[in-house]
């Protein structure tokens, strides 16, 4: 059974309180590498008591906030090509050792954006498949298989009300088999060999109407 | 003596010819050498194939390039950007090829033909559109996919200080591309902001070797 509508008791978690709930799964000592866009806003949550090195793909280990307005370096960047700060203790580095640190299995965790999720853990991420779009996958393919967990944050669903998260991903695949666990403004799941498993769910909402809504089969950790 | 250091951005581009593979640094704005492309717009070469991470950006460096007209494909990672209409242009008119390569490929590929390398498996792609068409290999129980190096004529990139041998350091993220550009090219010429006098680079931290770069033009900065 698919349905389409959230009842008006069920408190989606906003942007933030998705960052906040991937940051609490990120332990202290993790390098991680945040995606482009939603990803980022992770490092805005991650307890001011544990030590995390974020990793971007330009270049950096041991990234540190925004600099404040004014000094800016442009010379010093993330993967958004946001002015950023280095703490001490960190390092630069060029592209094939950063995408080395990656591949060769070095980083922790990898959060990233998806359009779609399959119960696989196929992620599709980079383009929709429309044949007017120009193509640009960037980083994202390396990021995918690279980290040692993946972690994806997305809405649960489409603006027009259809799961993200499917039985096999129609757009063009990122990595196949790749994402481990997902968490979205509605829940938090795990993919297993064993199917898809509800880790946690915002308030207001039950597992039957969260299943409804997705329409894949899963159930409780 | 050796002497790599040439007298202006005129003299360091001299000689690159019609249909050369020319690889360009930079990701971003960061690292990119705007007056070495500059100079290249200015020197004519045409009938090129161009790589960096990106595509250009709003009409200058990069993108300037493009607009003459002169770039027949371009290589790269991530072509679509907010400000990146004079490639979309292009694109959509059916006229520059496009090899879109996942960034990590891209590095790697580069750094195989610097290394010597003649092909590598790599499991990023597998399974996916970019990887259709590639030979694919099962290598303890996991998949791979074979990819080529990418060789140049040309490299131009943008380090922070030189020596007269050649030998380079960056400035933070705008390394980038530069050190495996620079070993991945025949003709490598690197802009800088300083030259110093043999010695002056800490030899524990020179990062590019001067035997990979063949052409240094100094551009104070302003």
């Amino acid at each position: 059974m698919t349905t389409t509508t959230i009842s008006p008791n069920v408190k989606k978690r906003n942007r933030n309180e998705m960052a906040a709930r991937v940051a609490r799964d990120i332990p202290d000592g993790a390098v991680v590498n945040l995606g482009i866009g939603l990803p980022t806003l992770v490092a805005n949550h991650l307890p001011s008591d544990r030590e995390v090195l974020l990793h971007s793909e330009n270049g950096v280990l041991g990234m540190g906030p925004a600099p404040a307005e004014g000094q800016e370096d442009w010379d010093l960047i993330n993967a958004g090509k946001q002015a950023v700060t280095l703490l001490d203790g960190g390092s630069y580095f060029h592209h094939a050792d950063s995408f080395a640190m990656m591949r060769g299995g070095h980083l922790d965790y990898c959060v990233l954006g998806a359009f779609q999720v399959a119960v696989n853990g196929d992620l599709a991420n980079w383009h929709t498949g429309a044949p007017d779009a120009i193509p640009a996958v960037g980083g994202a393919m390396d990021l995918a298989i690279g980290a040692k967990k993946t972690f994806v944050m997305m809405e649960h669903l489409t603006k027009s009300g259809e799961s993200k998260l499917v039985e096999r991903c129609t757009y063009p695949l990122t990595g196949v088999g790749c994402v481990s666990r997902i968490y979205t403004d509605l829940a938090t799941i795990d993919i297993t060999p064993q199917g898809l498993k509800v880790v946690d769910m915002v308030e207001g909402l039950t597992l039957a109407e969260l299943q409804g809504l997705s329409g894949v089969p899963m159930q409780a950790a | 003596m050796i002497n790599k250091i040439f007298p202006s951005v005129e003299a360091a581009l001299a000689g690159i010819a019609d249909g050369s593979t020319i690889m360009i640094g930079g990701f971003g704005g960061a690292g990119q050498p705007a007056e070495l492309i500059d100079g290249l717009i200015a020197q004519g070469a045409k009938d090129l194939v161009i790589v960096n991470n990106n595509a250009g950006n709003a009409d200058y460096g990069l993108a300037a390039l493009l607009k003459t007209g002169r770039v027949r494909k371009i290589i790269c990672s991530f072509p679509r950007q907010a400000d990146s209409h004079v490639f979309d242009g292009l694109y959509r008119a059916g006229k520059i090829e496009l090899e879109l390569v996942p960034q990590g490929n891209l590095a790697e590929r580069i750094r195989a033909a610097g290394a010597g390398i003649g092909a590598f498996f790599t499991p990023t792609g597998y399974g996916t559109p970019l990887a259709e068409g590639k030979e694919q290999r099962e290598i303890d129980g996991k998949m791979y996919v074979l990819e080529m190096p990418i060789h140049a004529d040309v490299a131009l990139i943008k380090a922070e200080r030189g020596d007269r041998w050649g030998n380079l350091t960056y400035r933070k993220t705008a390394r980038n591309f530069g050190p495996i550009m620079a070993a991945a090219a025949k003709l490598s010429i690197a802009s800088v902001h300083e030259v110093v006098p043999l010695g002056d680079l800490d030899p524990e931290a020179v990062v590019t070797q001067g035997l990979y770069v063949q052409r240094v033009v100094c551009l104070p900065r302003t």
